[in-house]
């Protein structure tokens, strides 16, 4: 249905633009339209690695942000306050900049392209899944805490098996959704030279003069591959929802 | 320490316990020697659930002290964590681990805190689910069970730890009045068995079976301790007799 949709959207822009449009530059019976085709769609690897090689440390650091705030210690709590409310008050894109061109003349150590990005996207939004996770842990029973201290389990063990695997469940379609975002401001990373699907059309453009046509293009990668991804998400929520339903 | 604190399974001396403004217990004193069963009643609000929560610790007593099996119970983390060790706890609302099977459930603390082999607390658990007459339903999630059924596995967890002391917290209060009786058999079985028991519940046909001691709250305090046959034909205080007059009447 979505597909059919597409390609109807995609086949109402090829026809009705035979003047204006040049579609030549990535149509894929021609020599440089499959070499333009295939310079575009190789950022989708570029893409795909930086998400989730940031979502999965954002992950982590998430929760590691989101345990202390949710602690009976005051000074701890605070460290959860000031982490979220700073790392969410600056634009990602900012933060780009200031990993890439600003991190090394203070530490001495120079960062790769890729790794500035992966270390911005994921700082970013550790502050959000940091927040995920707190409303997904206090959103699970006291009664649960209370059992696990009557059958002497201890802190690390009542997170691990008890408390993580229920809120984790809660909060999967927030994680879902924190993908999808990732992904898209992944196009951020650009800006400092990722070869990644958007910087790629940037440079296609540069050289082809026909941003509409390449720009489309991206649009439609995104979609797709956003689409995939949403697909895929919601079916592992499905999984889960069928597991607890057995 | 003198001897009614090292002799007793549970001793609890002059504690007392505020939430904000509000006096939950009042200068609460308690002996329970090893073996013997009793009965806390009392008004909804009254503290009966603190008082036994006290014991191990899921709320902290301010004043006074508790000694479980001759050990104080303190802030520190050793004292806290020897205590849980002895003492299980059965609460109203089960609180089974839902992402858990039932067998899961029951070999969890064996595992994890007891350092138990995989079939070591397999075993265990499966003894008691036997005890607790549900052993088929090992595999099954909690969801899957009835209330009655729930409570059981509740208890049989409980019981995985090998504790010396237990405590319930009105155990069938949440439950259907049809499964009632099947947890009351549970726990009457366990009485019979020798285990030191802490029961809040307002189940008088259970407190008359098993009861050594019935004790009444009210407002926070311990207004009447007393063997059942005196506590239910003769109860000293007028607060208890109009008590017991409003349940017994059901
Ligand atoms: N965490 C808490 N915060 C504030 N007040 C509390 C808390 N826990 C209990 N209380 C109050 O303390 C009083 C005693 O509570 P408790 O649960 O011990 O009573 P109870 O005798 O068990 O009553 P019930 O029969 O309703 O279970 C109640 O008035 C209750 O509202
Ligand atoms: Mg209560």
């Amino acid at each position: 249905m979505k597909h059919a949709f597409l390609f109807a959207a995609l086949a109402f822009l090829l026809g009705g633009c035979s003047g204006d449009w040049g579609w030549y530059v990535v149509d894929p019976r021609t020599t440089t339209g499959i070499t333009n085709l295939k310079f575009l769609l190789g950022g989708l690897w570029y893409t795909i690695l930086l998400s989730v090689t940031a979502i999965s440390i954002s992950v982590v650091v998430g929760l590691l942000v989101a345990l202390p705030g949710l602690s009976q210690y005051r000074v701890l709590r605070a460290f959860n306050r000031v982490y979220v409310e700073v790392v969410r008050s600056v634009p990602i894109l900012v933060l780009i900049l200031w990993v890439y061109y600003g991190l090394p003349p203070v530490t001495g150590i120079t960062i790769g392209i890729f790794w500035s990005g992966v270390i911005a996207l994921a700082l970013s939004d550790s502050a959000f899944q940091a927040e995920i996770f707190r409303a997904g842990i206090q959103s699970i029973d006291k009664g649960q805490y209370e059992a696990s201290h009557s059958i002497s389990l201890g802190y690390a063990d009542t997170m691990r098996f008890v408390i993580l695997p229920q809120a984790i469940r809660r909060i999967l379609p927030a994680l879902g959704n924190q993908l999808v975002y990732m992904l898209k401001m992944s196009s951020l990373v650009s800006v400092i030279g990722m070869q990644e699907l958007t910087r790629r059309a940037n440079e296609l453009v540069v050289s082809e003069y026909r941003p509409l046509e390449i720009y489309t293009v991206l649009v439609l990668e995104y979609l797709v591959l956003i689409l995939i991804v949403s697909a895929l998400v919601r079916r592992l929520e499905n999984r889960m929802k069928a597991d607890d339903q057995r | 320490m003198d001897a009614n604190q090292t002799d007793a399974a549970i001793s609890v001396r002059n504690i007392s316990k505020h939430f904000g403004d509000f006096r939950a217990l009042n200068n609460v004193s308690l002996n329970v020697r090893a073996g013997e069963r009793v009965v806390i009643c009392g008004p909804s609000g009254s503290g009966k659930s603190t008082l036994i929560r006290c014991i191990n610790r899921l709320e902290k007593h301010e004043s006074g002290t508790i000694h479980v099996d001759g050990l104080v119970l303190d802030d520190s983390r050793r004292s806290r964590d020897a205590i849980r060790a002895k003492v299980g706890m059965v609460f109203q609302q089960f609180n089974l681990f839902p992402h858990l099977t039932v067998l899961e459930n029951l070999t969890l603390g064996p595992l994890r805190a007891r350092g138990k082999s995989p079939e070591e607390a397999r075993e265990l658990a499966m003894r008691y689910l036997t005890r607790v007459r549900i052993p088929e339903q090992a595999e099954k999630f909690p969801r899957q069970l009835s209330g009655g059924q729930q409570q059981r596995v509740a208890i049989a967890r409980s019981l995985c730890m090998e504790p010396q002391i237990m405590l319930f917290d009105e155990p069938t209060s949440a439950l259907d009045p049809e499964m009632i009786n099947e947890v009351l058999e549970v726990m009457t079985e366990l009485a019979r068995s020798g285990m030191t028991m802490v029961c809040v519940t307002h189940e008088m046909g259970f407190a008359k079976g098993v009861a050594d001691t019935m004790v009444f709250m009210d407002h926070g305090e311990i207004v009447e301790t007393a063997p059942p046959a005196t506590f239910f034909t003769t109860p000293a205080t007028e607060r208890c007799r109009d008590f017991l007059r409003k349940i017994l009447r059901h």
